[in-house]
């Protein structure tokens, strides 16, 4: 793939540069595809986030994705942005400009660049000595070490080739300022303005060493968007339900939850606590359940394995309380830096014995929140645990959308059969005891909060009677256990649990997704379309209880099933829902789903299955 | 909270199955006593128990109260005292729930310093699982499981408190009902965390450490000239390995309680039916 790379030595390099330069008219599409990458530790991720956050407040959409490794130094690492004046929710195989601080940048991302692509590097850093500039990529040298050190700091070379990448995307540095202003204005305005100086260096050197006119043009318009990912959408959600306790016990790649809610739960009141571990998080939060409070914990697989113990008593309990599960890479260990959706079996049958629970699985960031809102709703209306699951991709994945995607005016909240001084003595026995787990024709029996006269009462993770004692009364046990089953059946009357659906609607080619995967798939519908292939889609975002989709499963020719694990585990239980086959596309290499990539499995597919009856 | 609560008020009206003659009837009378003397009542207290014998107590006393999963009654507790700091949080274990399965949570604990009191029943066996070696059996303990002794020294429960920052480290002796009812009352007063470890015999399965062991060998704080706030004198106290004490070890009045440290006064139940009137600010942040 090499064979006619230039080495880029800063001596051997010669302005202007001999590499193609003819403008490529097919490679200014509608979307811009830019990433800087580089070792953990090298500012990656400030740096790009800086960079998204300029180009949502000159009005465009953006969409972000990242490459990272666990370590906190050492590692490629990447931050790629795809932004366009039209709403993007995946990212593609395509790289328009690259920030290359080290030679493996230019490796790991080589598939991705394309005719035209331009690659923004220092040939006077050392490590860059290496490396190898594709023939067909344009490499600009810029010596971004000694433009930031004039400007005030070596630091401050991210922001150079920020300034840079500016010039080469006519992309008006101005727009880069308010961004720069938000990431140092706590610092002191003299770092601001060093930084923009450091900017502007950047985009002078590229324009008055490269005379060349760039294939790009970011266009900016006048909307205001905000841009956010999906744990700290899932962190506002809590707090716009009413969350106010919060324990957990930090792992990647839930831990911005945490820390999303540490600093701003306490302005409404709230708390968050750091637990020694998931077990003591879980009962934290369990507790904090017990005394009335909305509660929540976040973690990932690894977290809820050792949740799972405590599971079954906050089930049983019948304790609302939401579990956020932040999936990742697994078993064990697994990759802890990668995408999965490998937790729905975890999710619906952790635990021993039998216990029914809610599993919801938002599909976009902007749902992360909503869904979060549901999940508190959900767990008190039928005082239930709830696991509210995203994946990786999505909770690092910064998105941009119109404010009123987040509109807290919609916010409803809905806290179930609490019972008051007033209204307690119709669920007490003759003797006067409160039945916290009184059998009711709809499952849910009424709540007491302590602190409420003369509703004292126990509970526990044993099996119990009415007033919440242990018993192994055979009646009584049945009772429960289908008491606890009806609060399922309730809900699914009351509730709406309807999956979202896109495409074409009489489409005899059916794709199922649940989770994040909405995004890339239906950009991918866009463009089966171009080849005249029409798709009905359906996301699911709820695993449990769930829409049924028998009926289209059946009368649908094809159905594929979309998800990021390597046995189909939503796949399975579409089948049984529907006593059908289904076929299925996994993805388990532990990166998510792009739209280009995802169209060409929906082909293959159906080319196989074409193939099959003929 | 009314002023004519009385300590039978704590307990239900259900029949405890410990053994005839467990110091956990004795124990369990002192934290109701305790409750009741510090002018609580069962509609703002709540009661926490792990897993044991000891954890049955959340069944036999009336209060709000969770029987938990065995060895995490603490973070339980912690949770319901720092979402709603008006409740009287009491959280019991045995010797197997806090110092072996839950001795992480109960270090933390410690030094997390939330107000409540934790009474552990140390009866240095494990009794419902009907008599193998617990954490604070003797080295040479005969036992189903450990037919030569456990051949490990104790855990010393008060040791590791002190070393992680305790605040309020007392013992008692279920059978000597009013000093314990007073320590455990005490451990209830304390702004912190109250921990106190309870010699609650087992007559079924230990016949070392006995009511005749302890009323023969305890020396008895009060008797002595021990200054609980002298930081030196207690530890030379804990780690005294010829002799057992009962009383207040130990007690730091100065250091911050969780909740003081955070400043969490309110009841975290009330919330509006709505977001929050300022919620639009989140989302601004993100402009």
């Amino acid at each position: 793939m090499f064979d006619n790379a230039q080495k880029c030595r800063r001596s051997t390099f010669q302005k202007p540069f001999d590499l193609p330069l003819e403008r490529v008219d097919n490679i200014m599409p509608a979307d811009f595809n830019w990433a800087i990458g580089g070792e953990a530790g090298d500012g990656i991720d400030s740096t790009g986030k800086i960079f998204a956050r300029a180009l949502s407040r000159a009005g465009r959409h953006v969409f972000t994705s990242k490459d990272f490794a666990s370590r906190i130094r050492g590692g490629y690492t990447a931050y790629k942005i795809r932004t366009s004046v039209d709403r993007v929710q995946s990212v593609v195989d395509r790289l328009d400009v690259l920030i290359a601080l080290t030679p493996r940048t230019i490796d790991e991302n080589r598939s991705e660049l394309h005719d035209g692509s331009v690659i923004i590097y220092d040939g006077e850093r050392t490590t860059m000595q290496n490396a190898t500039i594709p023939d067909d990529v344009i490499g600009l040298d810029v010596p971004l070490k000694r433009l930031a050190e004039e400007a005030g700091g070596a630091i401050m070379r991210n922001v150079v080739a920020l300034g840079a990448a500016c010039a080469v995307a006519d992309f008006p540095i101005e727009n880069l300022d308010s961004a720069l202003q938000k990431r140092f204005g706590s610092k002191g305005q003299k770092l601001v303005d060093n930084n923009k100086e450091a900017a502007r260096a950047g985009r002078d050197y590229v324009q008055e060493t490269y005379d060349h006119d760039f294939a790009y043009d970011l266009d900016t318009t006048d909307e205001d968007y905000v841009l956010i990912n999906g744990d700290e959408a899932i962190g506002m959600g809590a707090i716009a339900a009413g969350c106010r306790f919060y324990a957990g016990y930090p792992i990647t790649p839930a831990t911005n939850v945490m820390e999303y809610l540490t600093g701003r739960i306490e302005n409404y009141g709230g708390h968050v606590v750091q637990a020694e571990d998931e077990l003591s998080a879980i009962n934290m939060a369990l507790g904090g359940a017990r005394a009335g409070a909305r509660a929540m914990t976040a973690t990932s697989g690894p977290g809820i394995d050792l949740m799972t113990e405590t599971f079954g008593l906050v089930a049983t309990s019948e304790t609302p309380l939401v579990i956020c599960n932040v999936m990742r890479s697994g078993p064990s260990t697994g990759m802890p830096t990668k995408q999965e959706q490998g937790d729905i079996n975890q999710m619906l049958y952790g635990g021993h014995g039998e216990i029914p629970r809610f599993v919801l699985a938002p599909t976009t960031i902007d749902d992360c929140f909503w869904k979060t809102v549901e999940a508190f709703n959900l767990a008190e209306k039928y005082q239930i645990p709830v696991y509210l699951t995203a994946d990786l991709s999505m909770a690092v994945t910064e998105q941009t959308f119109a404010p009123d995607a987040f509109d807290m005016d919609d916010v409803e909240i809905d806290r179930g059969k609490v019972v008051d001084e007033e209204s307690i003595d119709e669920w007490q026995n003759e003797k006067g005891q409160f039945k916290p787990h009184a059998l009711t024709d709809d499952g849910v029996s009424p709540r007491a909060l302590p602190g409420t006269t003369e509703g004292a009462h126990m509970t526990t993770g044993l099996e119990h009677d009415e007033l919440g004692r242990r018993t192994e009364d055979t009646e009584m046990r049945v009772e429960q256990v289908d008491k606890r089953n009806r609060k399922v059946e309730t809900a699914q009357e009351q509730e709406d649990w309807s999956p979202r659906e896109f495409g074409d609607p009489e489409s005899d080619t059916l794709v199922i997704s649940w989770g994040s995967n909405e995004g890339a798939m239906v950009e991918a519908i866009d463009l089966l379309e171009e080849e005249a292939i029409s798709i009905r889609f359906i996301s699911v975002p709820y695993i449990f209880p769930r829409p049924d989709l028998s009926e289209e499963i059946t009368s649908a020719d094809d159905v594929l099933v979309v998800e990021c694990n390597n046995t189909g585990q939503f796949a399975d239980l579409l089948e049984h829902d529907a006593l059908a086959r289904v076929q299925r596309i996994n993805k388990y290499n532990g990166v998510r789903y792009k739209a280009d990539e995802l169209a060409e499995e929906i082909k293959a597919a159906l080319a196989a299955s074409q193939e099959a009856t003929q | 909270m009314s002023s004519d609560v009385r300590f039978t008020d704590f307990k239900s009206d259900k029949q405890p199955t410990w053994c005839p003659g467990c110091g956990d009837f004795g124990t369990m009378n002192g934290m109701m006593k305790a409750l009741a003397n510090t002018g609580n009542d069962p509609d703002n207290t709540f009661v926490v128990a792990g897993i044991g014998c000891s954890g049955k107590i959340g069944t036999y006393m009336h209060s709000y109260a969770l029987h938990g999963v065995h060895g995490r009654a603490l973070p339980v507790g912690t949770g319901v005292k720092l979402a709603n700091p008006n409740l009287e949080v009491m959280v019991a274990g045995g010797d197997g729930d806090g110092y072996s399965i839950g001795v992480g949570h109960f270090i933390h604990a410690v030094r997390r310093n939330v107000d409540m009191s934790y009474v552990v029943m140390d009866n240095r066996i494990y009794g419902l699982t009907k008599g193998q070696a617990s954490p604070t059996s003797r080295e040479d303990f005969e036992t189903s499981t450990t037919p030569e002794g456990p051949k490990q020294p104790p855990v010393n429960p008060l040791a590791l408190a002190l070393s992680a920052g305790a605040t309020f480290i007392a013992q008692s002796f279920s059978s000597d009902a009013m000093r314990h009812a007073e320590i455990v009352q005490e451990a209830i007063e304390h702004d912190g965390f109250g921990f106190v470890n309870v010699f609650s015999p087992c007559v079924t399965f230990n016949d070392v450490d006995t009511y005749d062991y302890f009323r023969d060998s305890l020396v008895d704080v009060e008797d002595t000239d021990h200054d609980r706030t002298d930081y030196d004198a207690a530890k030379d106290l804990i780690l005294d390995m010829d002799k057992e004490y009962q009383g207040v070890l130990y007690q730091n009045e100065d250091a911050a309680s969780y909740e003081q440290a955070h400043g969490l006064t309110e009841n975290m139940a009330e919330i509006p039916d709505g977001a929050p009137d300022d919620a639009t600010d989140l989302v601004r942040e993100f402009y």
